[in-house]
């Protein structure tokens, strides 16, 4: 996900640099207060830190292998803005002496990673843990959750500066100056590897981490757990083990949907009161009932209105129809899950703080 | 820079401890290939560093700013037989400077081809546009703006990447952190890379160490679920080291009279000819500026 120095237009290099250089300024006052004179070392230590769990290589399934980026990992551990700076710093050390990733890109990548990365983790981390305990299984769902969606929403931040650059940026002739591939191929390209191998390492090594630190190094998990003692039981993951092992099943069985014949009852398309075969089939489906003549005009009117992300759950670019299914249940469980966790974290903490107003 | 080398060549030992391939786990740790590579090509660095070159004879500060300068020059052209005199460009400093073009091709433009080519492969045939050509069979059609964008994408990536394979082949790292205080980096940031950079050989070697112990004490293949244990295990492990050396360090640093402010001894001479370099550099992209206009 490291964007080198080529595929992004100057204009676009120094505004994703103008993003970052806030939360630069404000990482390093808070840091700089918080942990005073320990801050040069804390932040030059954990940076090398991630440069080295970026060598961990994790056999994935499928016979492959990924690394871990450690943005998750580190904002758990250090807090977002600590984190900001020491996994900012891991980007630029790889930059300037490894080229790993641009010089004048080091802004969008340190935009991406470190910065979006690491506040989203932290974020996802502190909302879904709630106030567990700090050995509680809720926290290790938590740091793979957080990890995932960092890693998956830094690769799509990358793939919309990819997206936008040949609608920006042409030559006399059209050709694209910079990457070439417009947002309906630059982010499902770049997703697709995100969504399952790369955050899948992500995933387990945040995951891991965490449950490690319970076992062995609790205190270190107290940093993004203000108020909170170590103890309590295990529980959440086993618990809920099989309900999870469901939803796996149930999103890798969704291809069965393409079996089932014709459209579901009420979600037809205006195009399909304008066939006669669609015409049919709705007739069929509704106690031959015959439809309207003409396409009913509130549907018609916000059929233009709002167009899914993913229409048809099988976007155009992908050929293979079933593998679409699939992505589109993977993406849509995710979202859906994400958004009851933080919906039920609300709730918990709403229900917890009307007690002690009355 | 002895610590630093001794580090390499510790962790050269431990990648030569690894040739008797044992199938599952040869690929837990990364470290070598990777790292070490960048471990021998630190000292090979200096070694290239202190030759007696072109880019060797500059103050690290105006190769820091120059390199900057190219590498905003690379990625301003519209034009890609600019971008090939660019390239050509960075190849005859690497000759002036003595910095062998085989080394280049291996660390360089090998490298970034197999990425960017990879990126750029589709382009062709993706991008719409005049088609020049279509492909036998498959019948997909080839259009001169994919080409032409393809080039641009792999032209720009090189020769960025060789202006900034230059600039840390012929300054020593600590130079180029050093310089990095003539861009407005703050002194703090500039201390922080150079502990970082420290600590890095550190903190791998640590690792290889771990890997290697966890090696000699197993008997037979992990399975992969152990092996994910086992790598986040380790990461826990390393992650309680580092900050145990945070602390370390930090004590050392008080022990030694710091107080919060960073100083850096700058022993840098700017010479007028270091001034022609800026300039000259500076020339380049104010031109494609102008010129494009």
């Amino acid at each position: 996900m490291h964007i080198p120095d080529g595929y992004l237009s100057p204009s676009t290099c120094a505004v994703t640099f103008a993003a970052a250089v806030p939360f630069w300024y404000v990482a390093s006052r808070k840091v700089g207060r918080m942990l005073n004179t320990k801050a040069v070392p804390l932040i030059s230590v954990v940076s090398a830190f991630s440069f080295t769990v970026m060598m961990f290589n994790l056999p994935l399934p499928g016979g492959t292998t990924g690394h871990a980026v450690g943005m998750a990992i580190a904002a758990i551990v250090l807090g977002p803005w600590a984190a900001m700076l020491a996994v900012s710093i891991a980007l630029l050390v790889q930059a300037v002496f490894f080229g790993d990733g641009g010089i004048l890109a080091f802004g969008a990548n340190a935009l991406n990673m470190a910065i979006v990365g690491s506040a989203v983790a932290y974020g996802l981390y502190r909302l879904i843990a709630g106030t567990s305990a700090l050995t509680s299984g809720r926290r290790v769902v938590a740091g793979a959750i957080a990890g995932y969606a960092a890693i998956n929403i830094s690769a799509l931040m990358a793939a919309i500066e990819f997206g936008i650059q040949p609608m920006l940026f042409h030559d006399a002739s059209g050709a694209p100056l910079y990457a070439p591939y417009p947002l309906s191929i630059a982010v499902p390209a770049m997703m697709l590897g995100h969504l399952t191998f790369a955050g899948f390492a992500e995933a387990v090594i945040t995951a891991g981490l965490v449950a490690y630190l319970q076992r062995y190094d609790v205190d270190l998990l107290k940093a993004s757990a203000p108020g909170r003692v170590a103890k309590g039981v295990a529980s959440g993951w086993t618990g809920t083990r099989k309900l999870w092992l469901g939803l796996a099943a149930l999103m890798i069985a969704s291809p069965l949907g393409l079996i089932a014949a014709g459209t579901a009852w009420g979600e037809w398309g205006p195009e399909a009161f304008q066939h006669p075969e669609g015409r049919a089939e709705i007739a069929a489906a509704s106690h031959n009932i015959a439809p309207p003549e003409a396409v009913p005009a509130g549907l018609e009117k916000l059929s233009s209105f709002w167009t899914a992300p993913i229409p048809d759950y099988a976007p155009a670019f992908m050929h293979s129809h079933a593998f679409g299914y699939i992505l589109s249940a993977l993406i849509g469980g995710g979202l859906i899950i994400l958004t009851f966790l933080a919906l039920s974290a609300l709730a918990g903490r709403l229900r917890r703080a009307t007690p002690d107003a009355a | 820079m002895d610590a630093e080398k001794a580090a390499a060549a510790d962790a050269g030992a431990h990648s030569t401890l690894r040739t008797p391939r044992r199938k599952a786990n040869r690929r837990l740790f990364r470290a070598p290939s990777h790292l070490l590579h960048a471990l021998t090509h630190a000292m090979e660095a200096e070694d290239l560093a202190s030759r007696d070159g072109l880019l060797q004879s500059l103050d690290p500060r105006a190769k820091v700013a120059g390199a900057l300068l190219m590498i905003i020059a690379a990625t301003m052209l519209h034009s890609l037989i600019g971008l090939a005199l660019l390239f050509a460009f960075a190849v005859i400093l690497a000759l002036a400077s003595r910095i062998p073009l085989a080394r280049l091709l291996k660390q360089v433009w090998l490298g970034v081809l197999a990425f960017t080519g990879v990126i750029a492969l589709p382009s062709p045939f993706l991008v719409p546009g005049k088609v020049v050509a279509t492909l036998p069979l498959l019948h997909w059609t080839i259009t001169e703006q994919g080409l032409r964008s393809a080039a641009f994408l792999i032209g720009r990536a090189e020769t960025a990447a060789t202006f900034a394979a230059l600039l840390v082949l012929t300054t020593s790292w600590p130079h180029v952190m050093k310089a990095m205080r003539s861009l407005g980096v703050p002194v703090a940031v500039v201390a922080v890379l150079g502990m970082t950079h420290r600590y890095i050989f550190v903190l791998m070697t640590t690792a290889a160490q771990m890997m290697e112990a966890r090696r000699a004490r197993q008997l037979g293949p992990l399975k992969p679920a152990d092996q994910r244990r086992l790598i986040a295990g380790s990461a826990g492990v390393l992650m309680s080291k580092t900050l145990a050396i945070a602390g370390d360090v930090h004590m050392a640093m008080i022990a030694r009279g710091y107080r919060g402010e960073v100083r850096l001894i700058d022993d840098f001479q700017f010479r007028a000819r270091d001034g022609a370099a800026v300039l000259l550099a500076a020339l380049v992209p104010a031109a494609i500026f102008w010129m494009q206009r």
